[in-house]
């Protein structure tokens, strides 16, 4: 069967990208093989592990569970979208400062998630452990942290530090 | 939660005699070298080399679990546009034997475990290759196969040695004779799961042939070693080959030894004449790239009146492969761990139509230590002796085994502390007492121990002619920050600051490494780097009067010598971890409220990146101890939970307020650093911490893990509710 190729057009990291894609490949793929933005990484490909975590549309998203051709018009920000230059986004210098990583191979999708968790809670958004299901905004403290980062494994254990990072912030 | 400043919870490592001149790097808990790239994605792990033209790889595995393939028909597979190849074993190239029968890929029809690659596709894209894949048309001849372990299977027989090289039995005085002269004894049977590594990152590689000379990006735990076998199953010159590591996504183990996948994408690459990526998927993990092995452990033990312990026996039933034997050391560490007149240790093992075992973090010591440090708690009980207590009044003078002194042992000390900062004072014995609205609480004491290995290294230090040192060394980061503590070693040795200090690793054309195993890696490269660097100084000081040549200055370091040459010891780290469990009533679920663990592993050479390794061990130790199990179907010879779905590893609500802390232990007897490997000690020994809290708080002992809903559905608190 011969692929069949599509052309789509979307933005990356504030930056267009123009190009025909197979219609089987998926969005982490696009962005790993064709994009050459490798920071989004391939744990499982099946939705299980959150390491392929980006923003499509400010909303976090399981990469290797998204087809690319769906995507036509999104806009996508990836790990290296983060930062605003050489200045690191602020829940970066916290996972820094807080060894919120070992390996580093599920931090791009653990920051990605983060940044939208964070988002999620000042929207208001409840989670499972959420008391107060009407309240405006949910004060995100550590159960609420380690509930809304549980889509994102970290084999190496750098859970604690994950939480103090995003706490850090979620008091900014 | 843990500690938000490293700082507070734990007293800074003292420094011993034997350590270089300090600047005072070693200690600090500098913040890893590599964050920045690993926040910013620029950090890139193996499967992310993109060479010019590169084409993609997939494995196709066998789907009987033994047997032979008796057709195979790639034509279809071929006229999926953009394939390039189909490999299977009468059309891939030969390679030369290597002792680990599992790199022999693609060179026989022979199938000896499901899921065993049998066939490689090589495609323009991915999405091709995974196409083509799926219409490779394969004709097996199956042969009953035999896939499930047990303890009275015919099969069984005493190995020459377990991993890497101990004897398989040992046996002092008189077990039964101390068995029957014990006023308690126990007699029980321990279970542990085959559980799976998986390192987040999947073992990949990118291969690139230029003419006979072979590179390859590769996700493993030791560039030259993976280097050496590499040039050995293609018949080159080592000189020829080079394996690039630079980040690599996490090991345990499972990376410690070349996979599959790393001469399939060479293969693959010499065959299309083109650079090959391919990556083991995560569902192909639990077939090719290794796992623990299950065991069945028999734990008798016996004590007198006071709790001294008369006789020690721990006898274990595990399993290999048919492909290349491997005996886990499940026993060992119960061969020094306590004193006792009588004492005998055995392994058995199994040749079973399953995926070889291999090394996962702490081989032997890990599923060890949850059954005996589980026994130990059902003696204490026995004997109505707190179990804290009961093995500090078992606590030897030598290694009972060797006859060798103790370099230092502070699993006294780590008892003590832990107890001290988890608040075990007062702690009522009975079980299934205390009680929090619809649960039961429950703490659990257990004692952890990991050897202290080193091997021999070689090094280089430079001084730069523009300033700064640059030090080489084939050692490998797989997270544990060998990076980091590298450059504060190497800043120490040279008496510069850290900054001025760049550390080269991951890479096989550096100076010859051991690889990051038995928790042996910053010891191994800190001697050779810290020879070299001394080196460096002696030169630069001594001939140069401290100023740097035009060309730069460069010392070179090999530690063999200094390893052989040490004065044979007990060597060993120690442990004690502390676990509160809360068990609902209703569901039978375990909550671990608190986890603590205090180590005694001679100096700590970066508190921050130490936390997090102890951190990552114990975290791992609590889901053996409550989730992780691979399901062994034995009519299809499979795991049938094969993915991050089915095989539940811990996650962030999983752990909740978990510390690690460290005693001051000063050992002269290790290495320049003084430090102890701690990559592995984290995991050994929290199992067993955390069934003993289950049994305190519910009076239900689970022998075989993980700890199941459906083993604490029938708790009942005291009052009957
Ligand atoms: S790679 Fe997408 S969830 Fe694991
Ligand atoms: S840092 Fe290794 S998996 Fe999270």
């Amino acid at each position: 069967m011969q692929p069949v190729m599509t052309e789509i057009a979307l933005t990356v990291n504030g930056r267009e990208a123009r190009l025909a894609v197979d219609t089987r490949t998926s969005l982490l793929d696009l962005l790993r093989e064709h994009l050459d933005l490798a920071g989004a990484k391939k744990g499982c490909d099946h939705g299980q592990c959150g390491s392929c975590t980006v923003l499509v549309d400010g909303r976090r998203a399981n990469a290797c569970l998204a087809l690319a051709v769906a995507h036509q018009g999104a806009e996508i920000t990836t790990v290296e979208g983060l930062a605003g230059g050489e200045e690191l986004h602020p829940l970066q210098q916290s996972f820094v400062d807080h060894d919120a990583f070992q390996c580093g191979y599920c931090t791009p999708g653990q920051l990605c998630s983060g940044v939208a968790a964070l988002a999620e809670a000042r929207a208001g958004w409840p989670s499972a452990v959420t008391a107060d299901l009407a309240a405006d905004a949910v004060a995100l403290d550590a159960a609420e942290i380690r509930e809304r980062m549980s889509g994102n494994i970290c084999r190496c254990g750098a859970y604690p530090g994950i939480v103090a990072a995003v706490a850090e912030q979620a008091a900014r | 939660m843990m500690a938000a400043t490293p700082a507070a919870a734990t007293p800074a490592a003292a420094t011993p005699a034997a350590a270089p001149p300090a600047t005072g790097a070693i200690g600090v808990p500098l913040a890893r070298i590599e964050a920045r790239e690993k926040v910013t994605g620029a950090a890139r792990y193996a499967y992310e080399h993109q060479p010019d033209e590169v084409a993609y790889a997939t494995a196709v595995p066998a789907t009987i679990a033994r047997g032979r393939i008796s057709a195979l028909d790639a034509a279809a597979a071929m006229e999926v546009p953009g394939v390039l190849a189909v490999l299977w074993h009468a059309t891939a190239p030969r390679l030369q034997p290597v002792a680990d029968g599992e790199l022999a890929v693609l060179q026989s029809g022979r199938v000896a475990y499901r899921g065993q690659f049998v066939a490689l596709v090589v495609a323009e894209t991915l999405e091709a290759a995974r196409e083509a894949e799926r219409l490779v048309a394969i004709g097996y001849e199956p042969e009953e196969h035999d896939s499930l372990l047990r303890e009275d299977h015919p099969g069984l027989y005493a190995p020459e040695t377990v991993n890497p090289s101990f004897p398989a039995a040992t046996s002092d005085g008189d077990v039964e004779a101390g068995l029957r002269a014990a006023a308690v004894a126990i007699d029980k049977t321990y279970r542990t799961p085959a559980l799976h590594n998986n390192a987040m990152e999947p073992h990949a590689t990118v291969a690139l042939w230029d003419g006979d000379d072979l590179t390859c990006w590769d996700s493993n735990q030791g560039a030259p070693a993976h280097r050496a076998t590499l040039a050995q199953v293609f018949g080159l010159d080592p000189a020829r080959v080079r394996v690039i590591s630079p980040h690599v996504g996490g090991g345990f183990g499972s990376k410690g030894s070349p996979r599959p996948q790393l001469v399939l994408a060479a293969l693959a690459a010499r065959v299309v004449a083109r650079p090959v990526k391919l990556a083991v998927t995560r569902r192909q993990m639990w077939a090719v790239t290794g796992y623990r092995t299950p065991t069945i452990q028999r734990l008798r033990l016996g004590a007198d009146a006071e709790g001294r312990l008369t006789a020690i026996a721990h006898d274990v039933v595990e399993q290999t492969s048919t492909v290349r034997e491997f005996a886990e050391q499940t026993a060992v560490a119960t061969r020094m761990m306590y004193a006792a007149p009588n004492r005998s240790t055995s392994h058995r093992l199994v040749a079973l139509d399953v995926p070889t075992p291999s090394w996962m973090r702490a081989p032997g010591e890990c599923p060890g230590m949850f059954a005996l440090e589980s026994a130990v708690d059902e003696l204490a009980i026995a004997a109505g002796i707190d179990p804290i207590e009961l093995r500090v009044r078992n606590e030897p003078e030598v290694d009972p085994h060797s006859g060798h002194r103790f370099s230092s042992r502070g699993l006294i000390a780590c008892l003590r502390e832990g107890a001290e900062r988890f608040g075990w004072a007062g702690r009522d014995p009975a079980p299934g007492v205390r009680r929090e609205g619809c649960r039961l609480v429950g703490t659990g004491v257990a004692a952890s121990t990991y050897p202290v290995y080193r091997r021999g290294a070689q090094a280089f230090a430079r001084a730069e002619p523009g300033g700064g040192f640059t030090v080489g060394v084939g050692a490998a980061d797989i997270g544990t920050g060998a990076r980091t503590a590298l450059t504060q070693i190497a800043a120490d040795a040279l008496g510069a600051g850290v900054d001025e200090v760049r550390v080269e690793l991951g890479d096989s054309a550096l100076p010859r490494a051991p690889v990051a195993g038995g928790s042996a890696g910053t010891a191994s490269w800190g001697t050779a780097v810290v020879k070299a660097c001394r080196a460096l100084r002696e030169r630069l000081d001594g001939e140069h009067g401290g100023v740097v040549p035009p060309d730069g200055l460069r010392a070179d370091a090999d530690s063999e010598q200094d390893v052989a040459d040490q004065e044979p010891m007990a060597r060993h780290a120690f442990g004690a971890q502390f676990a509160e469990v809360k068990v609902d009533l209703d569901t039978g679920e375990t909550e671990v409220s608190r986890l603590l663990g205090v180590f005694g592993v001679g100096r700590i050479v970066n508190p921050r990146t130490a936390r997090s390794q102890l951190v990552g061990g114990m975290t791992m130790g609590m889901g053996m101890a409550l989730l992780e199990e691979s399901v062994l179907d034995p009519q299809f010879g499979d795991y049938v939970n094969h993915d991050l779905a089915g095989y539940h590893v811990a996650c962030n609500a999983d752990v909740r307020d978990i510390q690690a802390h460290w005693i001051d232990e000063e050992d002269p007897h290790l290495n320049p650093m003084g430090s102890k490997g701690i990559g592995e000690i984290g995991i050994v020994g929290t199992a067993a911490a955390i069934a003993n809290a289950v049994h305190h708080a519910t009076g239900i002992r689970v022998r075989e893990l993980p700890i199941r809903l459906d083993d604490l559905l029938w708790a009942e608190a005291a009052d009957g509710s």
